[in-house]
């Protein structure tokens, strides 16, 4: 790869507060891959969380968003599920609608913003998949896993609708399961690989939440994966943080333990584990290696 | 006599103010983590915390902290260099001041013998370090007044700092400058020091005093004769020099006298040196005993915030001593707006322009009624959505010059403030992750409370719901709830009307199929609501528990055969709920 990639990374609110090693990671293996990332101090939260309560203001966090990113020319670089759901649903809705475009963009002018459209957002698996691409990757993987099996987390947000998030086929889907399988270990089958978390009702009805929970990993375990491997901060919270509780609890006696994709990478291209904050996971991972 | 008692009367109020600010540290309650100690008891907790880090490795730490965040404050100069040197300045500037200058009887006439204001290098240290302060304040006027930062809100207790340093400041000036040109000062002089008596020679010095430093007097006039010019020499070097450098070192003061030349004699004959000592010395005694109680009792707060945080562990330290350091954050807080600038949320104030949503000012309105109590309906609804409205990012945290750790502060106070009253609508929303996740810190008993009572709130909107028995009315239909819906939804707008109950969204609801029997949980299940917004039954669309237990997965809309944007039509019906219960529009 000759060309330099340049992206604003999009962080969002809880990476940079309870899950700094997603943050480490991706940007450690992004460094390693050649891409080019700039910083936005400026942004501010996605709007997903508004949502329920303000269709409108859930539209306007967005598109300051990606005003700020528009405005320096950038394409985004999302590490969230939710932050590029919401991200791409706000776009598509002011892309279709010139009344909220119009409404919107008057707010945004008071800080002398305003949202085009001219430029993509994209999820880092995307990026990792699409615009880096397989055989650079390849290149890049020295040591491989062996005997691991994964099962992959899709995240709703990043998939679903898919006529607006255009992230892989909502139904089977692929680019997940390709980039584990380069890294050398197995990306498994199982039945539940595309439902929900649990995360988007815990706190509002924590048994509903950390029962969807409880059955994905429940299915992911009998289906024979070591690891559940996500691409997402609020599915990783999820089945780390909220799994440990659940284990406290009581709730659940069996555990699979969850992984970043962005540290599973970096150890399979030799970034070291301090740097892709392993021993940060809830869960203890520290025991996966991979070799030369 | 008057300054002296005037002096000890300030002093007075100052250490009373400041021994009950700091009790308030112990006394006063905020939130729930103060709830369960005793005055004494936080007392004896911060002293025994105090003891364990002077004797032990923490020390250093204290001794970094100090010196980096205090005394540098290299925590202001990460996010922004003007504010750093603003503040730099006024503080370095005003604090020399102090020790040379106000206290100079104390400080800097016991470090050398040969102190006199007047000479130098104090003469132009005391100009010098008036310039700091005073440009510290031009950059402040200017940055809370004419360059708007955003989102910084200037109040009166911010007015009130600048302005009073301003008089201190600016009066001090004035005073040095009309001293410069006063005749009567003069004459006085030469009474109590020169052993001069000789009319002619007093002239003479006079003469010179009017041509090199800045007097003004009614008695010369014109060119002093080069004649007398040796004799006036003299006579300076032998009464006056000892004690008088020249008043051109005075940078600020002497400016001030060249510029009141025409109207010095009259200034002087109206005793302006009188009237401006006055004000000078008043000010700084208001500013004095008024420091507790205003924002300049960040002057004491912030370091001891800034120490106790670079030591302070959640989980380690003792929980009367979090509780203690929070209510003593409020006073540490200097109203800089750094942490509104940086809020993920700020966003939704611009739109709904509820203040309490940032951080700055929701940490005012803390401090203004730190324990919540008897506040009005409207207001206590204003700072419940401004303290769920919090995506928890920490931003606030990070960048706070003074080190308050808000994170800390929010989770305690929002859990407390939502317990209240009628909780807020925001508890249904996403908002509430943080909370599920730190519930194991929280008092099992009451935890759901605040979102029953809002699910509650809504359903008891809902008569339909109420009386399953009730024959369901078709006609009329309600056009209006139908309309709404239909306009928020952007495109297709009215896709509800194509569904034809296949189920299909039920069957693939994850939240559905969690339960064996969904109805009797759920209420209505997707196809059902969507049924009921075709028929305008807005009751079981709004009232059905469904809706609040959506994960917002999307397979009901992924997997309609018919187009329906089950999902999206779920966000838009909640959005109305809330906006029909909690909007009194």
């Amino acid at each position: 790869m000759n060309k330099k990639i340049k992206y604003a990374l999009f962080l969002g609110c809880n990476i940079p507060a309870r899950v700094q090693q997603y943050e480490t990671s991706a940007r450690s293996v992004l460094a390693e891959l050649g891409v080019d990332i700039e910083d936005i101090k400026e942004f501010n939260c996605c709007g997903y969380p508004l949502r329920n309560s303000d269709f409108k203001t859930f539209v306007l966090f967005s598109a300051r968003n990606l005003a700020l990113a528009e405005k320096l020319g950038l394409n985004m670089i999302i590490l969230c599920k939710c932050c590029y759901g919401s991200l791409k649903m706000a776009e598509h809705h002011i892309k279709q609608d010139s009344h909220l475009r119009d409404e919107i963009n008057e707010i945004l002018a008071k800080e002398n913003l305003e949202y085009k459209g001219n430029f993509e957002i994209k999820h880092f698996l995307s990026v990792l998949y699409s615009d880096i691409g397989i055989n650079t990757l390849k290149e890049k993987i020295t040591m491989r896993f062996k005997d691991i099996k994964i099962a992959t987390h899709y995240g709703c947000h990043a998939l679903r609708p898919s006529n607006i998030m255009q992230f892989d086929n909502p139904v089977s889907p692929v680019i997940f399961d390709r980039l584990v399988e380069l890294t050398g270990a197995k990306s498994i089958d199982w039945a539940l690989k595309l439902e929900c978390c649990g995360a988007p009702l815990l706190g509002i009805n924590d048994d509903l939440s950390m029962n969807l929970t409880k059955n994905k990993l429940t299915d992911g375990k009998q289906s024979g994966a070591d690891y559940i491997c996500t691409a997402c901060p609020w599915c990783h919270l999820q089945f780390d943080s909220v799994q440990k509780m659940m284990i406290e609890q009581q709730r659940i006696n069996n555990h699979l333990p969850a992984i970043l994709f962005s540290q599973l990478l970096g150890l399979a291209m030799g970034i070291d584990k301090r740097t892709l904050g392993i021993n940060m996971n809830q869960i203890d991972i520290v025991e996966l290696k991979s070799e030369e | 006599m008057l300054f002296t008692v005037l002096l000890y009367i300030s002093i007075f109020v100052f250490f009373l103010g400041l021994s009950y600010k700091v009790s308030t540290w112990f006394s006063q309650k905020i939130g729930i983590a103060s709830k369960n100690f005793t005055t004494s008891e936080r007392i004896s907790a911060a002293a025994k915390g105090i003891l364990r880090v002077i004797f032990s490795h923490k020390i250093l730490i204290l001794v970094k902290a100090f010196i980096l965040d205090v005394v540098l404050q290299k925590r202001i100069l990460k996010e922004d260099f003007l504010r750093w040197l603003m503040h730099m300045l006024i503080f370095t500037g005003f604090m020399l001041l102090l020790l040379m200058h106000a206290f100079d009887s104390f400080i800097t006439a016991s470090f050398f013998e040969e102190y006199y204001s007047t000479l130098n290098p104090f003469l132009f240290l005391r100009n010098f370090f008036g310039i700091m302060v005073l440009t510290g304040l031009i950059i402040a006027v200017y940055r809370r007044f004419i360059l708007k930062v955003p989102r910084l809100k200037t109040s009166p207790m911010d007015c009130y700092a600048i302005i009073i340093l301003g008089v201190i400041m600016i009066s001090g000036i004035l005073l040095e400058g009309m001293k410069i040109t006063s005749y009567t000062e003069f004459q006085n002089m030469v009474e109590n020091y020169s052993a001069l008596d000789d009319e002619k020679e007093i002239l003479s010095l006079e003469k010179l005093w009017v041509k090199d430093f800045g007097l003004i007097s009614p008695n010369v006039k014109g060119e002093i004769a080069s004649d007398i010019i040796s004799l006036s020499k003299e006579l300076h070097n032998m009464h006056c020099a000892e004690c008088h450098s020249s008043t051109k070192w005075a940078v600020m003061g002497y400016p001030v006298a060249r510029f009141l030349k025409p109207i010095a004699l009259t200034l002087d004959r109206l005793g302006c040196v009188n009237v401006f000592w006055y004000i000078h010395f008043l000010a700084c005694f208001i500013g004095l005993a008024y420091l507790p109680f205003s924002k300049m009792f960040h002057l004491i707060a912030s370091p001891v915030s800034i120490l106790a945080n670079a030591v302070m562990d959640k989980d380690k330290s003792h929980p009367a001593n979090i509780a203690t350091r929070q209510v003593m954050e409020l006073d540490a807080c200097t109203h800089c707006g750094t942490c509104s600038l940086t809020c993920s949320v700020a966003p939704a104030f611009d739109k709904t322009g509820n203040l309490n949503i940032l951080p700055s000012e929701k940490l005012a309105f803390l401090k203004t009624c730190a324990s919540g109590k008897n506040l009005k309906e409207n207001k206590l609804k204003a700072i419940q959505e401004g303290i769920y409205l919090c995506t928890n990012c920490d931003r606030c945290t990070v960048v706070c010059p003074v080190g308050i750790n808000l994170r800390e502060l929010w989770f305690n106070v929002r859990e407390d403030l939502i317990q209240k009253g009628n909780s807020t609508p925001l508890v249904l929303s996403p908002f509430s992750f943080y909370r599920g996740l730190n519930q194991q810190k929280l008092d099992s008993n009451n935890y759901s409370n605040p979102i029953s009572i809002i699910q509650d709130a809504i359903a008891d909107k809902c008569e339909l719901m109420k009386n399953p028995d009730e024959v369901i009315s078709l006609t009329p239909v309600n056009k209006e709830f139908k309309a709404k819906v239909e306009l928020a939804c952007v495109d297709p707008a009215t896709t509800y009307s194509y569904c034809f109950s296949c189920q299909n969204c039920s069957t693939v609801c994850p939240v559905v199929g969690n339960y064996e029997n969904p109805q009797e949980a759920l209420g209505l299940l997707p196809h059902q609501i969507m049924r009921s917004v075709g028929l305008g039954l807005k009751d079981l669309a709004f009232g059905s528990k469904m809706l609040w237990s959506c994960v917002t997965c999307y397979q009901c809309q992924e997997h309609c055969p018919q187009g329906v944007k089950v999902t999206d039509i779920l966000y838009e019906l909640k959005n109305l709920a809330i906006k029909e219960t909690f909007n009194n529009e």
